[in-house]
């Protein structure tokens, strides 16, 4: 059976859930070759890959991968390609992930789909496109195919795979080491959930007001274990950090339940979240264009009702 | 310093956009064409640029006769002169064709720095910047929300999951901008007369010395099999609070079991 390769997305050693995810769709389309690119690969990271199916683990943990723009993850995984012939790589639809995936297509000379929601027999992906309003199944008609997947676009089945490991070097090229990464910028905002992995985002927005009232939201996140998001306005405003910015410019999201407190739900808001499977809206305004895709909504101010529900909730438990 | 700044004609977001079923490409008859508008932020730094260091600013633009309509707000909003990239061959190119296409472009052009926008508002692959380094062999310096050039060396500040990088590298570059990094200028009236003189030129695919076989429709490395428009959303309800909109809110998340 062919490989299917799978670039590891990990943060501090740790394997991200949407590789776990990534794995679980491989399995039905090959065998899964687990990719890891970048220092900080140990033993944990080994038992987390095999217990998710992965056959193989190419390790590729020279310091010199993440120490500039993209480029050599995509060296190396054209290497892979050329050597291991896969039946298609998958990558997590990260911004990264999407540009790590468009080198390797023009590298290897193959067709790449970024924002796949699902994956079928033949590669073939589901993407939801135009903010949500048309379903799309496309593939690849040339070369290896290359899917970018977005995170939870699969529930990740953990069974074992056997994880024969590989050491792979790559001799990277002058043209991967052009973008020097010379310093890194951490962020960070305590230890929710991912993001774009949560199966619950609570998101503020302008009606949020300024950084201390985002403790509100943060409670309520709290309270379901949720990520945290925030509109452009109040990113750009600095109550929150852009990290966290959910919409055509920040991540997007498709958590089981998506929560907006003072987000009106601008296009390019909805743009990030419209594909949420439950909305609730918490808006004083009736008239904000986020009802309209809301499953639940409460016409009222957010300082009233946000922390009613944290206290109900937390009473339920 | 050349500075290539490349803009898409999109549909307007604000409108129902719906691909075509004959050839299943984007529907470019059905909904406004409007500049992409992350396109402007990339327009506004390349001006930026050149404000500061001198040189020349260029729109390149991709896309069928009618965007035209985008290369006239380019430059309205200050830039020099247009490139619009227009053949019927190219009709249906995905993101390789495009890039292979835009990059063949840009070798005619000649460039110390071509500016992108983060994504199309339509395609919204983001793969673009990517794809034109490699292919034109120069460092990719994208998803900026700034940019310093200083003599030949260029910095920037590249948005990351966990805040942003420190980057740098030497011209030419390709760079791609978040909308962070700037405030889009409007065009003047002024601006707006003067867009009216400025050259454009039209390249066809032999023009830019585009392989046939290398773009379009046919020759592209992916193909739509299927689409439907997405069942519409169950209509919500919504209340208005009475001092209880928390519990209610509650009480709803019960019945779905997530509390
Ligand atoms: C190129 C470009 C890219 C963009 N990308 C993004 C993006 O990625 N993500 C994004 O979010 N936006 C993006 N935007 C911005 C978008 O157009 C909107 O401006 C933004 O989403 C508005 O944020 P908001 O809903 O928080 O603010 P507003 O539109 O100001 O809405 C605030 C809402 O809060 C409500 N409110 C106020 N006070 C209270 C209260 N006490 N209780 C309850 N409700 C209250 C108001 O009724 C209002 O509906 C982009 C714009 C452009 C031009
Ligand atoms: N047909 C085109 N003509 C000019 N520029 C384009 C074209 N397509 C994409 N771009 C540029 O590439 C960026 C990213 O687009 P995309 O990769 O399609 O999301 C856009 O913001 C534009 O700057």
């Amino acid at each position: 059976m062919s490989e299917v390769l799978v670039l590891v997305e990990h943060v501090d050693g740790d394997v991200k859930k949407v590789t776990l995810e990534l794995l679980t769709l491989a399995r039905s389309l090959g065998a899964p070759a687990a990719v890891w690119a970048g220092p900080g690969y140990s033993d944990a990271a080994k038992a987390k890959l095999a217990e998710y199916g992965a056959e193989k683990i190419y390790v590729a943990d020279a310091e010199e991968i993440t120490g500039y723009v993209v480029a050599p993850k995509a060296e190396l995984l054209a290497k892979l390609v050329a050597d291991k012939a896969p039946a298609g790589v998958l990558v997590a639809a990260t911004a990264e992930g999407k540009e790590i995936a468009g080198r390797l297509a023009v590298k290897t000379d193959s067709g790449v789909i970024t924002d796949a929601v699902g994956l079928g027999e033949g590669f073939v992906a589901d993407q939801s496109i135009f903010g949500g309003g048309v379903n799309v199944r496309s593939r690849v008609a040339k070369g290896t195919p290359i899917v970018a997947v977005r995170p939870n676009s699969a529930a990740p089945v953990a069974t074992a795979g056997a994880a024969a490991e590989e050491k792979v070097e790559v001799a990277l090229s002058d043209a991967a080491r052009a973008a020097r990464i010379v310093e890194r910028v951490k962020q960070e905002k305590g230890a929710r959930p991912e993001l774009t992995e949560a199966a619950v985002v609570v998101s503020g927005g302008r009606g949020v007001g300024s950084a201390e009232s985002f403790a509100l939201i943060e409670k309520l996140a709290d309270s379901l274990d949720a990520a945290v998001g925030a509109s452009r306005a109040a990113t750009d405003a600095g109550w929150y950090p852009h990290q966290f910015q959910v919409g055509q410019t920040g991540k997007t999201v498709a958590p089981q339940l998506y929560i907006a407190a003072g987000i009106s739900g601008a296009i390019q808001h909805r743009a990030g979240m419209q594909t949420s499977k439950t909305i609730v809206v918490i808006n004083k305004d009736a008239e904000a264009p986020i009802f309209e895709i809301a499953d639940y909504g409460v016409v009222g101010d957010l300082f009233q009702v946000v922390p009613q529900l944290t206290e109900e909730i937390e009473k339920r438990k | 310093m050349n500075i290539v700044v490349c803009v898409k004609q999109v549909p307007d977001t604000a409108t129902e956009r719906k691909l075509r079923s004959d050839d299943k490409t984007l529907d470019r008859d059905a909904a406004d064409g409007v500049v992409n508008e992350l396109d402007e932020y990339a327009v506004e730094e390349a001006l930026k640029l050149k404000e500061a260091h001198g040189g020349e600013v260029t729109v390149l633009t991709m896309g069928p006769g009618k965007a035209t309509e985008t290369i006239r707000k380019a430059l309205a909003m200050g830039a020099d002169k247009a490139v619009h990239l227009s053949d019927d061959a190219l009709h249906g190119s995905d993101a390789l064709s495009t890039s292979y296409a835009m990059a063949q472009a840009l070798k005619k052009i000649g460039f110390d720095l071509v500016v992108l926008g983060s994504e199309s508002t339509d395609a919204r692959t983001g793969v673009l910047a990517a794809m034109l380094a490699e292919r034109l062999g120069v460092p990719q310096l994208s998803l900026a929300k700034k940019v310093e050039v200083n003599g030949s060396a260029i910095a920037i500040e590249r948005l990351t999951d966990y805040g942003y990088d420190k980057v740098e590298a030497s011209l030419p570059a390709v760079v791609s901008v978040v909308e962070k990094i700037n405030e889009p200028r409007y065009p003047s009236f002024k601006g707006i007369m003067a867009a009216k003189k400025k050259p454009v030129e039209t390249l066809g695919i032999a023009d830019a010395e585009i392989s046939a076989d290398q773009v379009g429709l046919a020759n592209a490395w992916s193909e739509v099999v299927d689409f439907a428009a997405a069942p519409p959303r169950a209509a919500g309800t919504i209340v208005k609070d009475e001092g209880d909109g928390g519990a209610k809110i509650a009480e709803f998340l019960a019945s779905k079991k997530f509390v």
